[in-house]
């Protein structure tokens, strides 16, 4: 491809893919205890706009990004109630709580507008980002690119290596024997939805402190809902997400490259790659019906009430 | 002293408003905007609500502003103008392309209520349309890109191929060339007026490909907030003036000026003048204004911006004067030609030394 140069555009792949990432890991986990919280969208906003204030009130981009996580989780919590300690439906509560989310960051956000975050730094690698090729594209990032794969490890580690996680996906199997077992099936949920709201806050602030940078309504733009694709894309597979992240950030990228390297391909053909190339790898994985249902997870979205 | 005014000719033409009951004099003129953004988007949208502000400020307690941001264009609009005219509006705002038709089937719905509709072309009997020519700002962009950028590659982020967004790539880009005939222009399509995230993607990728000077067409900061952490890239303010990035990469700004022009149509509801009229107005009437030109610019290439801001405000040079060509290189405008207003406000072509190909 004339004009391109794949080193740069690995680059802002990895740049492109980390808000949806964070927010899909997150997502992951709780949907593997059994919860399908539509509301990443809201949280992701939320966490957009907390991690934005925090960081302007504070000048700390870290503080920021550990406010964003915070509000994240604060407004995740108000789904857990809803859905777990009064049983709601979760599906109407998610769709609420990404509406609630757009309207109160707006709120939140009246006097943050036109405001300059303190900037995030790239982490300096030293040597390391002087390799050709592969310094610039693996070590020449900021931290939250880096804590987007660590977390994609330590959820992938979690689910399959340790007690906890053992739990946490019988929960999301069938709540009925967890419960019978005694293990706390409303309690562990409400863990995982926290963690849910926590990591979309992450990928919210991401945007907002880092990839834009700075505060407008609205700004998460839908990344929201791609993350929740995008679980169901990676059949609820840590590392299978981190891959449909970097593709769908990739093309995303790719397509506006081309655009800008001049290279006469049809723009509307372009714009619309990215949800064609999402559609494509959903129908072809899905094409195996047996193997796509048992990746879900067995209680995914059903009410539990605890009989005896 | 207005107020007295609008109160005496109230009085003095009784007869003639007893029929609209939407003017009685102690009722105030109902007036309402729908924004395409947010009102503190920083651009487009904002310096709608401004103006619609100052116009507010001008009559006081006579007029009561009613506004709608974040309104999509297509089915909701037509929604939300359908709700404003029941609320008993008399004269409606709709600030951007993509609410043309809902404009005029609800105009249609509603004989009494007037309209005016921004950047569009169609008008009816109670639908007005107002524009600025803000070909003529893109104009002194051009200039100071070409006469600018070190690379040779200047950026332009467009939102969608109608011709206002069209007649502003070319403008800037026959601009441009004639500063640096080596020029080349990169267009990134959006397909969006407002999407910060893919903005500064957008912004990124060109800065990538190598441009050291972006033009946008899309009403967030975000591309500014991306250059100035680039560095070594220069922009400018759209819609508004964005002085927050001064003086770079901010070098300039086209700000666009409606208050003046609320005022008047507001004016001329409650003088019972109004009519259905086609505005275009533009850098002499004072609806297009260039932003501060920093000290980032060279002081030669400030200076043939000026004298080209002064020559169109004069009415001695127009941004499109021929010899020029479309981009197949037919003649489009033959020597010392003037574009007529129908061919730019139709335009869909691009000229001469553009790559790439306008999107359908």
């Amino acid at each position: 491809m004339a004009g391109i140069s794949l080193e740069l555009l690995l680059a802002a792949l990895m740049v492109a893919a980390t808000p949806i990432l964070l927010a899909a890991i997150g997502e992951t986990v709780v949907e593997k205890s059994g919860v399908l919280n539509l509301g990443v969208e809201g949280m992701m906003i939320t966490g957009a706009i907390c991690g934005f204030a925090v960081a302007v009130e504070t000048g700390s981009p870290t503080l920021g990004f550990l406010g964003a996580a915070l509000g994240g989780a604060v407004l995740s919590l108000i789904f857990a109630f809803l859905t777990q300690v009064l049983l709601s439906n979760q599906v109407a509560t998610g769709l609420a709580l990404t509406l609630f989310g757009l309207g109160f960051s707006a709120l939140i956000g009246q006097s943050y507008a036109g405001v300059k975050p303190p900037p995030t730094g790239d982490i300096d690698f030293g040597p390391l980002s002087d390799i050709p090729f592969i310094g610039p594209v693996v070590f020449s990032h900021d931290i939250m690119v880096y804590v987007g794969i660590l977390a994609t490890a330590a959820v992938w580690a979690f689910l399959r290596y340790t007690r906890a996680g053992l739990i946490l996906k019988a929960v999301g199997e069938s709540h009925d024997a967890a419960h019978a077992l005694g293990y706390k099936v409303v309690r562990i949920r409400i863990l995982a939805i926290a963690f849910g709201g926590a990591m979309a806050g992450l990928g919210g602030a991401y945007i907002s402190l880092v990839r834009v940078p700075q505060w407008t309504e609205g700004m998460t733009a839908g990344a929201g809902w791609i993350a929740l694709a995008l679980v169901v894309f990676g059949a609820w597979k840590p590392w299978r997400v981190l891959i449909g992240a970097w593709l769908f950030g990739g093309i995303t990228v790719l397509q506006l490259n081309l655009q800008a390297a001049g290279i006469a391909v049809p723009v509307e053909l372009l714009s619309m790659s990215p949800y064609l190339v999402t559609i494509l790898v959903l129908v072809i994985m899905s094409a195996d019906k047996r193997r796509a249902a048992l990746n879900a997870p067995a209680s995914l979205g059903r009410v539990f009430h605890a009989t005896s | 002293m207005i107020r007295r005014q609008f109160t005496a000719l109230a009085l003095g033409a009784a007869a003639a408003l007893s029929a609209l009951p939407g003017l009685a004099q102690d009722k105030p003129v109902k007036v309402g905007f729908v924004y395409v953004g947010s009102i503190n988007d920083g651009g487009w949208s904002q310096h709608h609500h401004e103006s619609a502000m100052k116009m507010k400020e001008h009559f006081g307690d006579t007029v009561e502003v009613i506004e709608q941001e974040s309104v999509p264009e297509g089915a909701d609009a037509e929604r939300v103008l359908t709700q404003m005219a029941l609320s008993g509006v008399d004269l409606i705002f709709t600030t951007s392309f993509g609410y043309m038709e809902p404009t005029l089937n609800v105009a249609k719905k509603f004989p009494k209520v007037k309209f005016e509709h921004a950047t569009g072309y169609k008008t009816a009997p109670n639908v007005s349309t107002y524009s600025a020519r803000f070909y003529e700002g893109r104009a002194i962009e051009g200039t100071i890109a070409g006469g600018m950028t070190k690379s040779n590659i200047i950026g332009y982020i467009g939102s969608f191929p109608i011709p206002e967004v069209i007649r502003g790539i070319n403008s800037s880009f026959v601009q441009a060339r004639k500063m640096n005939p080596d020029v080349q222009m990169r267009v990134v399509w959006l397909s969006t007026w407002f999407d910060p995230a893919k903005e500064a993607d957008a912004t990124k990728a060109l800065i990538e490909q190598g441009a050291d000077v972006i033009l946008q067409h899309t009403d967030s900061t975000a591309p500014l907030a991306v250059m100035e952490k680039a560095g070594g890239v220069i922009g400018f303010g759209q819609a508004a003036d964005m002085a927050e990035f001064k003086p770079t990469p901010r070098v300039s700004s086209i700000i666009d000026n409606w208050a003046p022009y609320y005022i008047e149509r507001v004016q001329a509801v409650m003088d019972g003048t109004w009519e259905s009229v086609s505005t275009w107005d533009g850098i002499k009437e004072g609806m297009v204004q260039i932003g501060e030109i920093t000290d980032a610019v060279p002081e030669d290439v400030a200076t043939k911006a000026r004298t080209m801001m002064d020559d169109i405000a004069s009415g001695t040079y127009h941004p499109f004067t021929g010899p020029l060509n479309k981009q197949d290189g037919t003649v489009w405008l033959k020597d010392g030609e003037v574009a007529d207003d129908g061919t730019l406000l139709g335009m869909n072509f691009y000229v001469e030394g553009l790559e790439g190909s306008v999107p359908n």
